[in-house]
């Protein structure tokens, strides 16, 4: 490049600033010292008023606008409000009530039992080598095997009973909580564990204020997969053979061309899936306080 | 690995590194080195990066052993990290006590949290600490256990120019209260005149020069010994500056 090359161009950016082109610029205000007009504030509370659960409640709304203006058939998707007549008529009549019970009972034992040997197994699998060659291999295994087509199977082994329908639920239940919960433990900073060699702190100070705290998050992760898949081998445990129970429920309505009656035992499982969800965020909320997450805008 | 006695002339207190040797694969970073430290010594282990400085601490530290030679520690040691490696799920409290027992630990934790600055931040979440606090809060965990030695691996190299020049006065402090021998790895030159009773240099996987500093505080601050020392210092380094 020549002298003259160099000089040329700052020589014109001087004579003719007018001309340069404005560099884009960015200014910061306190989010207070914004102009806050009524229209915005309205905006602002109407913008997320039930937070995650405006869009279902929208759904809900748009679902019963279409209904009552005619556009979905009563047989096809009865509206909510009428749904609602339903599952309080089915209730009066003694019917929901105790297959509810039987459902939630199902759930609670199945999940008791495939969140202990989810857990039990994933500790020993992340704490130690010979525990991880024991599950890993086998849970692996299980994690591609389809619930719905272990079904047929565990009907023949165990009958159609109980039994049946709890495994299934528990298997649901456990193989994401050790697959979580290993993965966690063997996640945990490998910088923090050797800290806390070198203070002295023994295994038992190890495994209980470093790795399970560490694994915290990793476990609640797990919790979540755990409720939602114990949800879904609920579904489908009830819907092969039950002679009770939320499924149960569901089978007959279809069977009778009940459609609100199916629609009742949907809106209860969805229901019982917000519920969970909302029951490990409240969780996370209060044990994960120390961590430095992501907030959203 | 950690035998207690040995046919060995052992000595009580201290550090003895009798040709450690360690290897990562077929790079040799400790190739037969020695180094004693008395009691109550602070040693500045100086060295560019990557020259072993970092794996030699180790050794000492327990975190590896040594492919060769011997390494003899006190078993009450403590080891400040470069980074403040806080447990972030637990307040700046139990964070100290992590390795204490005993009823009065929790005392003895408010304790040294007060000497290092630290008094009314108890309660406070790692998140919520500056880089120096959360320094300061390590070199707490450090001393509250009562250590014969302290290993400290470039631990004020992430802190800015002020807040690294308070951090050694709060460390010519700590030591003037507890008398613990001292190992301090840097790269810094500056940090090893204002801190050091001896500096070792590092090169070639081996102690290169020694130099004891018997300077006032003052004279390690601003003084013709002092720029001799740098320049000398520098020299071992390769870093040589014609005046």
């Amino acid at each position: 490049m020549t002298e003259a090359g160099l000089i040329a161009p700052v020589a014109e950016n001087r004579a003719t600033p007018a001309t340069a082109k404005p560099r884009p610029r960015e200014v910061f205000l306190p989010r207070d010292a914004r102009p806050r007009t009524a229209l915005s504030k309205v905006a602002a509370r109407l913008r997320w008023p039930l937070g995650i659960y405006t869009t279902p409640v929208a759904a809900l709304i748009l679902w019963q606008v279409l209904g009552t203006a005619g556009v979905l058939s009563p047989s096809y998707a009865p509206a909510p409000t009428s749904l609602a007549g339903s599952a309080v008529r089915l209730w009066q009549q003694g019917v929901l009530g105790p297959d509810l019970a039987v459902s939630l009972q199902r759930a609670g034992i199945g999940l008791a039992i495939g969140l202990t040997v989810g857990i039990a197994a994933g500790v020993l699998g992340g704490l130690l080598r010979s525990g991880e060659y024991l599950f890993n291999g086998v849970v692996q295994v299980f994690n591609t095997i389809p619930l719905l087509a272990v079904l047929p199977l565990m009907i023949v082994w165990f009958g159609i009973d109980e039994l049946t329908k709890v495994l299934l639920i528990s298997f649901g239940a456990g193989v994401p909580m050790y697959l979580n919960l290993f993965a966690a433990i063997r996640g945990v900073d490998q910088r923090l564990i050797e800290m806390a060699r070198t203070t002295g702190a023994g295994t038992w100070r190890l495994v209980t204020r470093v790795l399970a705290p560490g694994a915290l998050p990793g476990f609640l992760v797990g919790l979540r997969f755990s409720l939602a898949y114990s949800i879904l081998g609920l579904v489908a445990a009830e819907t092969v053979n039950a002679d009770k129970g939320l499924g149960f429920l569901i089978t007959q309505g279809e069977t009778y061309l009940q459609t609100d009656q199916v629609f009742v035992g949907l809106a209860i499982y969805s229901v019982l899936g917000l519920l969970a969800d909302q029951f490990v965020r409240t969780l996370e909320r209060v044990l994960l306080r120390w961590r430095p997450g992501y907030e959203a805008a | 690995m950690s035998i207690a006695t040995d046919t060995r002339s052992r000595q009580q207190s201290g550090v003895v590194v009798e040709g450690a040797v360690r290897r990562f694969g077929d790079r040799t970073v400790l190739d037969g080195l020695d180094l004693t430290i008395a009691d109550g010594e602070l040693v500045v282990l100086l060295g560019p990066s990557g020259c072993g400085k970092s794996t030699l601490l180790r050794l000492l530290a327990g975190l590896d052993r040594p492919d060769g030679g011997v390494v003899e520690v006190p078993a009450r040691r403590a080891v400040v990290f470069q980074g403040d490696r806080l447990l972030p799920w637990q307040r700046v409290l139990p964070n100290v006590t992590l390795g204490l027992r005993g009823p009065d630990a929790q005392q003895r934790a408010r304790d040294v949290l007060a000497e290092t600055g630290l008094a009314g931040r108890e309660r406070a979440w790692p998140k919520e600490l500056s880089g120096g606090e959360a320094q300061r809060v390590a070199l707490a965990r450090a001393l509250v256990s009562e250590p014969e030695l302290v290993l400290l691996d470039e631990p004020f190299a992430a802190l800015d120019a002020i807040t690294r020049l308070r951090m050694h006065d709060l460390l010519r402090a700590l030591r003037a209260r507890h008398d613990a021998t001292m190992l301090l790895v840097t790269h810094d030159v500056d940090e090893a005149i204002a801190l050091a009773d001896r500096i070792v240099v590092m090169r070639g996987g081996r102690i290169g020069n020694e130099h004891r500093i018997d300077l006032s505080a003052a004279d390690r601050e601003a003084s013709v010994a002092r720029e001799e020392l740098r320049a000398a210092l520098l020299a071992d380094l390769g870093l040589a500056h014609p005046h």
